[in-house]
């Protein structure tokens, strides 16, 4: 709570301490010369309160699931979010389990060749994964794999020819999945395609390392060797005894990737004109629309809570010593 | 690992094992490369064959063809233009890593050392800050002061320098009660003399490779903005905003694919530079693991008694 | 199952040498006894460890060994990994030093004391269970049916170190190996743990190797006793002919080493 009050104050006096005009960003430069115009649009929004009196009526609003109406799309806040929450969320979701399942692998394998050529080839592949700047990746993978290949769809959640499946989630993927539809899942999932994989080889840098070194600590355990010693073959004692006991740590640094995604998809979703967080935050922030702007430092921050309270959980589910506690 | 390094009074930590570094291919390729730009950056708009925003070339011609690497939309030399974004970012780059390692370092060793109510806001304050993925923070920040290359760059220190307080704040509080420094203070030294002269030199080999790995996420962060039209403003010549020129044109493949491998190289030199450097400074992420360093332990350093104490 | 006659060799090694980089163990010769435990003495750094992985094929891949293993007539050294995985956990088991390092904390212990019960002798779910329960109960851990679903931090060190000889008897070997069994104990469990031991290389016709630095643990249960010293053997005896009257001078020094020891020709501390 005290974390999302923070980040609505922050937003707030960020927003308002600072040069630039919101209104004529609003009105654009014409109708801003306009004294009538803009004395009309500073009533409408109660621009002319006192700061600390406009935060809190912000606040009141807030507590009625009010935040505002937008100045760059004319729409309430609340239902541009409502739609552009969920997309974010998909591809990142994707996004994290993909690169969770490459950075096992190659993680896992240099571990257990520490010190080889294979090792150091997956050191600076990881190195250089983290090294790409994510939205010239972005357009080169959209160049080649739409425009040149033509193998994946370029642009958007989905076909033009399609129509989204009935709001239950708001992930297409899982809404199309509910309803049956399984052309429309098709074509949505081939739409996650490239987004994800774009964002994924950040993230697959960032994880592989740090999977490294926790498999390495755990092949060094005693446990292991026990395991060995029982004769269980190597695949079984990789994924029952090795992976189970990095799990821990391999959690705490998916928590932490999660936020470098959420930063990722800012410019990926501009590349691909995906209507999600990013591409509202962008909009917000180049229009000034200080209720936008705040709503999205609102969804961040609730974001980043739950994270934390599903890493929580989860440290519980992997971890009888903390479940029990 | 010499004996030397426990026989001091005073472990120095990261200084006398830096050499170890250049053992590493890795370190010297990313040595090379960077280097080899901060020249370019330096020297570039004395030798580029064409005013970076002269638009006097016939346009979207290929590479090959009359240029080195091909013009643009508006008739300007992309090698031009890519060498002079060199002395744009990478200038840029390094004095705002240099400006947040110095706020958050200053941050984080006031919260660590003197702890408290002191410690307990300024850790509240980074926490909030790290809560905010990067670039929608910086994004808000850059569209709030007004779209421009140096406003993008204090977006960039407004959300890199809590990592180093972090960093920072962890080692002071580790520090803070080691023997040698609680010595330190019984013989007299005043709580800034005793920062300054034990604890700070335990920092600096940590910070040095934040600050290292962290001049690649900078001109990331930078080319980003300017990508999305927050940071450098036309007609500057910039990577990130070379990249989106070429969201219109996308037949003239040669307007984004080299500044994005401009950007690779700049970013992949400094990493290859920072992460040889960490397994230089913190032996528990090394490769080679068979050299455990006894520097590295301060708290099993003997502390001499000084006799000549009244 | 047909097992061999008391005191007829099980396990022989024969002038095994095991190099890492540079020589490490030399020309030990160590015959185990069916129901009979040697035990293996020596300070670390002695090889005493080395040798019982080397046992398992558990070296480092860097090692390389020369010599002989055999195992009821099988020779050891040379078989492929394959070939070792049947031999490891089904007929050679080990005890390790520190149950709460060689158990694994987020595993439960009917999982740890059945997957490789289920492997080596394709017993399915139902039935390895019943034979988890049944070991649990021979090593005296209490309510062993609820302590399937427990984790090993839910038992006090001497019940984990009784759960990690449970799962070594599971798959009912003929080799026990066990490395320091009782040096991460309290004192107050530890006779119980190597009574047990005593107990089970009894009835079920194992030759125990026990690997230890305390010669106190040796004069409690071993029947023979070997003592290396920088990667020899260098004085083997019965316990008894040991205690009374040892031959070389490491070993009265190692005696003198021990609390109460009345040994005054040997000098004290090492």
């Amino acid at each position: 709570m005290l974390l999302l009050l923070g980040v609505t104050l922050v937003t707030f006096t960020l927003t308002n301490l600072v040069p630039g005009d919101p209104i004529a960003a609003a009105l654009g430069e014409g109708a801003a010369a306009n004294p009538a115009t803009v004395q009309a649009y500073v009533e409408r929004y109660g621009l002319d309160d006192p700061l600390p009196v406009q935060y809190l009526t912000y606040l009141g609003n807030l507590a009625h699931g009010d935040l505002g109406r937008s100045l760059a799309t004319g729409r309430p806040v609340a239902s541009d979010l409502a739609t552009a929450v969920p997309a974010t969320i998909e591809i990142a979701v994707c996004a994290v389990v993909v690169s969770l399942l490459v950075a096992t692998a190659l993680g896992t394998v240099a571990a257990h060749r520490r010190n080889l050529v294979t090792d150091q080839v997956v050191r600076v592949v990881s190195l250089i994964g983290l090294s790409l700047p994510t939205f010239w990746l972005a357009l080169v993978a959209y160049d080649l794999f739409f425009r040149r290949l033509g193998i994946a769809p370029g642009s958007g959640r989905l076909s033009p020819s399609l129509t989204p499946p009935p709001t239950i989630t708001g992930l297409y993927t899982v809404d199309f999945m509910l309803d049956g539809d399984s052309v429309g899942f098709v074509d949505a999932a081939a739409h996650l395609a490239l987004p994800v994989g774009v964002l994924s080889l950040f993230t697959i840098g960032l994880l592989t390392r740090f999977i490294r070194t926790s498999v390495l600590e755990v092949l060094d355990s005693e446990y292991v060797r026990a395991a060995r010693a029982k004769g269980l073959g190597p695949g079984r004692v990789v994924v029952g005894y090795v992976l189970r006991g990095a799990s821990l740590p391999i959690l705490t640094v998916v928590g932490i990737a999660f936020g470098s995604l959420l930063s990722g998809t800012v410019l990926v979703e501009s590349v691909f004109a995906w209507p999600g967080l990013g591409t509202y935050a962008y909009q917000a922030a180049s229009n000034l629309d200080l209720p936008g702007i705040m709503g999205v430092g609102l969804v961040v921050g609730v974001i980043y809570l739950v994270l934390n309270l599903i890493v929580d959980v989860l440290y519980g589910v992997l971890d009888p010593r903390v479940r029990l506690a | 690992m010499s004996l030397d390094g426990a026989l001091t009074r005073r472990p120095r930590g990261a200084w006398l094992r830096l050499p170890r570094v250049w053992r590493s291919p890795l370190a010297v390729v990313g040595a090379a490369i960077a280097v080899a730009w901060l020249v370019v950056a330096v020297s570039a708009p004395a030798w580029v064959p064409y005013p970076p925003d002269a638009q006097q070339l016939p346009r979207l011609s290929p590479p090959g063809e009359g240029t080195l690497l091909g013009t643009d939309a508006l008739g300007r030399d992309v090698f031009s233009r890519l060498m002079t974004g060199a002395s744009t970012t990478i200038p840029l780059a390094l004095g705002l890593v240099v400006a947040s390692a110095v706020i958050g370092v200053v941050v984080g060793a006031v919260a660590g050392w003197f702890g408290g109510w002191v410690d307990e806001a300024l850790m509240r304050l980074t926490d909030l800050v790290m809560a905010f993925p990067t670039v929608i923070l910086a994004m808000v920040v850059a569209a709030s002061l007004g779209p421009s290359l140096y406003n993008a760059v204090i977006a960039a220190v407004v959300v890199s320098w809590p990592q180093y307080a972090r960093v920072t704040r962890s080692l002071v509080l580790g520090l803070r009660t080691l023997n040698y420094v609680v010595a330190g203070r019984l013989l007299g030294r005043s709580p800034v003399t005793s920062l300054v002269v034990d604890v700070a030199p335990n920092v600096v080999g940590p910070v040095v490779v934040l600050a290292t790995l962290d001049v690649g996420a900078a001109v990331l962060l930078l080319s980003g903005l300017s990508f999305l039209g927050l940071g450098a403003q036309p007609p500057t010549a910039e990577w990130g905003s070379m990249i989106s020129g070429a969201l219109a044109n996308f037949d003239a493949w040669w307007i984004g694919t080299f500044p994005g491998l401009a950007i690779l190289t700049v970013v992949m030199a400094f990493n290859f530079l920072g992460d040889a450097l960490r397994d230089a400074v913190d032996p528990t992420s090394r490769t080679e693991r068979t050299a455990v360093g006894v520097a590295s332990a301060p708290q099993s350093v003997e502390l001499p008694v000084e006799e000549d104490r009244p | 199952m047909s097992r061999p006659a008391g005191g007829s060799p099980v396990l022989t090694i024969r002038d095994l040498g095991i190099t890492i980089g540079r020589p490490l163990v030399h020309g030990v010769d160590l015959e185990l006894r069916a129901g009979r435990i040697q035990g293996l003495a020596g300070e670390s750094g002695s090889g005493k460890t080395l040798t019982s992985m080397a046992v398992l094929g558990l070296l480092p891949r860097t090692a390389t060994t020369t010599g002989s293993i055999s195992l009821a007539g099988t020779e050891l050294l040379g078989l492929t990994e394959r070939q070792l995985r049947d031999v490891r956990g089904r007929r050679i088991a080990m005890v390790f030093q520190d149950p709460s390092a060689s158990l694994h904390p987020q595993i439960t212990v009917g999982q740890q004391l059945t997957d490789h019960v289920r492997r080596h002798l394709r017993l399915g779910r139902a039935q390895a269970r019943a034979r988890a329960v049944e070991l649990l109960e021979r090593v005296q851990v209490p309510a062993p049916a609820s302590a399937l679903g427990r984790y090993p931090h839910q038992f006090s060190g001497g019940q984990r170190q009784r759960i990690a000889i449970a799962m070594a008897l599971a798959c009912d070997p003929e080799v026990l190996l066990a490395d320091e069994p009782t040096t991460a104990l309290d004192v107050t469990v530890q006779a119980g743990i190597l009574h047990l031991l005593r107990e089970v290389a009894t009835e079920r016709g194992l030759a125990v190797l026990l690997v230890t630095h305390d010669l106190g643990v040796m004069s409690a249960v071993a029947d023979d006793v070997a003592v290396m010293q920088q990667g020899r053997v260098v004085e083997r005896a019965s316990r008894a002919e040991l205690f009374a009257a040892p031959q070389h001078p490491y070993t009265r020094q190692l005696l003198a080493a021990l609390p109460g020891s009345s040994l005054e020709e040997a000098p004290r501390g090492l």
